[in-house]
């Protein structure tokens, strides 16, 4: 397992260069002028030395290889220089926002815990109401719980977050008042009545994007229980005497939970991708909302660096999720 | 053999319908029989012909709906399985009765060891725990004959034969040394040589533990070697029933003697081809009126088809469900 983890790490990297290179040419190639909302009275040699101060002036090639060098170079030493306080990166470039004129990662930390509060936060409470959902709707098969979940489930995620979202402010926001209906970046859990504060701004985008989550993994849940339900492992269990509780949360559940297990571990890159609409919504300025506005304002160091770090996370996270199966499954043999 | 001893088991009656979308499914009519101490019973028909839901019907194993147990009563132990609760029933199966099914390559969880599976029924029946369950599961896959047994119960399923994996799965039916083995088919899944070893291995638990069994298949072959009684089911019905000599002796059911022409002669005259009976085993929508296996009958008479033929004694521990006497057959017709 170790030496499969390994050698998977070891051919990712390969892949993954090869990704940021085709990130990094395609952004290139998409029209688009950084300097495009900077005043037309601007004459063109002032227009120039803009551009060259945002690097523009080298070939591609070279800029594609200082920002490489940037990313997985300086950027890394920087984050040791915070925690460790030393000085390993001190005085070297780092890829700088066109748009914040500010390093790309100072303003990516900025905006990490809003997103991970919120949309890792949904995507958790998501799995974990998706799957007893899924377990239950599954043992009682039609009942009318399983009827409810179908229905609810495919309300889900066929109502696209913008209209729930806005459904849920109508009601819970501008109607009964119990919620805030914008996200407040700026409020601090210092005490109880803050921490209450955080809990109920974060109530209405949470359940939107809960909904939307627990929707598709309820389902899968529930797939692949009703496939397990179905095995002669479980008339077997059944026949050695052992409680339904047991047959059904020990047997069956350990079987289904290893491609849900797996679905998951894919999901969790779209964490980080944020929800685009929904923390557009409800005006969480986390990543989601970063992406956005980097891509209407031009921002090409921004775009680039986020994109690549969702696609190093969307290939780690395939390697998790393989690493999971092969750990839950003992029939899967990666030596 | 252990004749007149007393029974363990009695059917009477046993009753089972699938209620489904497309309509009723009258699997199991009317069942009756009876299983002794120490007796190997074997259960033979074609497939669908309501073997195995006869038994699961009478463990409470059967899924519910579309199951449903219409009638009859099942005493083991001077209770009635039918009526004993769904409590009660589980600390009978897999304790007092253990069950052996068809195929060892589905029939195992693959995700838990080995071990893990041969202790459930001992921590959950007899109470043990820790090394004592361990021990006793190492014995366990020592007499169903797995070498290495006590390093083996840290295996998975899937690193196992699937000759070995239905050894484990007759270890766990033994585990808690049942008074009962119901062995449904566990043969059929497997090579003939397999098929050997495991006969044999179960001829020498027999021997060695002295449970009563039941064995249900569709090959009178591996009946004749190991039964002390057979019992001919078709169409969710018993037909013919007999000690194993008399009825390979003496047949008197049609089916029976049909089922007996298609098993291959080792010795003796040569057969020609191998023959086969024409036609597919009913699928029940109603209760049986007329005798099921009348449209496939060579000695079909217009009674076969107005009545369901009742079983009728024909000599001591022999009855059969037919209307019809084979010539010469010595016995009056009831
Ligand atoms: N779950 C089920 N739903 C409907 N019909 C069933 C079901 N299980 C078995 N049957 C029917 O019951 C009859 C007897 O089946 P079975 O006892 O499995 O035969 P066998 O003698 O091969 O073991 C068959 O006609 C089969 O179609
Ligand atoms: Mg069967």
């Amino acid at each position: 397992m170790l030496t499969y983890t390994l050698r998977r790490l070891l051919t990712a990297i390969p892949t993954l260069i090869f990704i940021s290179l085709v990130i990094f040419l395609l952004l290139e190639a998409a029209p688009g002028d950084p300097l495009a909302d900077q005043p037309l009275t601007i004459p063109p040699e002032v227009r120039e030395k803009m551009r060259i101060a945002l690097g523009l002036g080298e070939p591609v090639w070279v800029r594609y290889w200082k920002w490489l060098v940037q990313f997985v170079w300086v950027e890394p030493r920087v984050v040791l220089d915070g925690w460790l306080g030393t000085g390993f990166a001190a005085g070297e470039a780092r890829i700088v926002s066109w748009q914040f004129r500010a390093p790309v990662f100072d303003i990516i930390w900025q905006r990490i815990p809003q997103t991970l509060w919120v949309v890792g936060m949904a995507y958790l409470v998501g799995v974990l109401i998706a799957i007893p959902i899924g377990v239950y709707s599954a043992v009682r098969q039609y009942s009318w719980f399983d009827q409810i979940g179908t229905f609810v489930s495919m309300l889900g995620f066929s109502v696209p977050t913008f209209f729930s979202g806005v459904l849920l402010i109508v009601i819970f926001a501008v109607n009964l008042g119990w919620f805030p209906s914008i996200y407040d970046t700026t409020l601090r859990v210092t005490d109880w009545d803050s921490f209450v504060r955080q809990v109920r701004q974060m109530a209405l985008p949470i359940a939107v994007l809960a909904l939307f989550n627990a929707s598709q993994i309820s389902r899968f849940m529930r797939a692949s229980m009703l496939d397990n339900l179905n095995q002669d492992y479980v008339r077997t269990a059944r026949a050695k005497g052992l409680p339904e509780r047991r047959v059904v949360l020990l047997h069956v559940l350990r079987n289904s939970l290893i491609p849900v297990v797996t679905v998951v571990a894919l999901g969790v890159p779209t964490i980080f991708g944020g929800a685009i609409i929904t923390e557009q919504v409800f005006k969480v300025n986390g990543l989601g909302q970063l992406l956005i506005t980097a891509i209407y304002a031009n921002d090409l160091p921004m775009v680039q660096t986020l994109t690549f770090i969702f696609a190093i996370l969307i290939v780690l996270f395939n390697l998790i999720a393989d690493i999971l199966y092969g750990l839950l499954d003992p029939r899967i043999r990666y030596d | 053999m252990p004749d007149g001893s007393v029974p363990v088991l009695e059917v009477e009656g046993l009753t089972t319908v699938f209620r489904t979308r497309s309509g009723a499914v009258h699997a199991v009519n009317d069942v009756s029989f009876d299983l002794r101490a120490g007796e190997l019973l074997g259960v033979v028909g074609e497939s669908g012909s309501g073997k195995s839901v006869t038994m699961m019907s009478l463990l409470g194993l059967l899924p519910r709906p579309p199951a449903e147990v219409r009638g009859g009563r099942v005493s083991f132990e001077g209770a009635d399985l039918l009526t004993l609760g769904e409590e009660r029933l589980r600390s009978v199966r897999g304790g007092r009765i253990g069950i052996v099914f068809q195929d060892p390559m589905t029939s195992l969880n693959p995700v838990f060891t080995v071990g893990f599976q041969i202790m459930e029924p001992l921590r959950r029946h007899l109470g043990m725990t820790g090394a004592q369950a361990r021990n006793r599961a190492a014995g366990l896959l020592e007499l169903v004959g797995i070498p290495d047994a006590a390093r083996r119960l840290a295996d998975f399923p899937h690193q196992f034969s699937g000759g070995q994996r239905q050894r484990v799965m007759i270890a766990i039916a033994l585990a808690c040394e049942p008074k009962v083995l119901i062995a449904d088919e566990p043969t059929t899944a497997l090579d003939v040589t397999i098929q050997a070893q495991i006969l044999e291995l179960v001829r020498d638990l027999r021997r060695k533990l002295g449970m009563a069994i039941v064995w249900i298949t569709h090959d009178l072959g591996v009946i004749a070697g190991i039964a002390d009684r057979v019992m001919v089911m078709y169409g969710g019905q018993v037909v013919e029933q007999a000690p194993v000599r008399a009825l390979f002796a003496d047949p008197r059911h049609p089916y029976t003697r049909a089922l007996l022409g298609t098993v291959p002669q080792l010795r003796g005259r040569r057969a020609g081809r191998l023959r086969t009976i024409e036609g597919q085993p009913p699928i029940l929508r109603a209760p049986p009126a007329s005798c099921p296996f009348a449209p496939r009958c060579a000695h079909v008479t217009e009674r076969c088809r107005r009545e369901n033929p009742r079983r009728r004694p024909v000599a001591p521990g022999h009855d059969v469900a037919c209307h019809w006497s084979p010539p010469g057959a010595g016995d009056g017709d009831g």
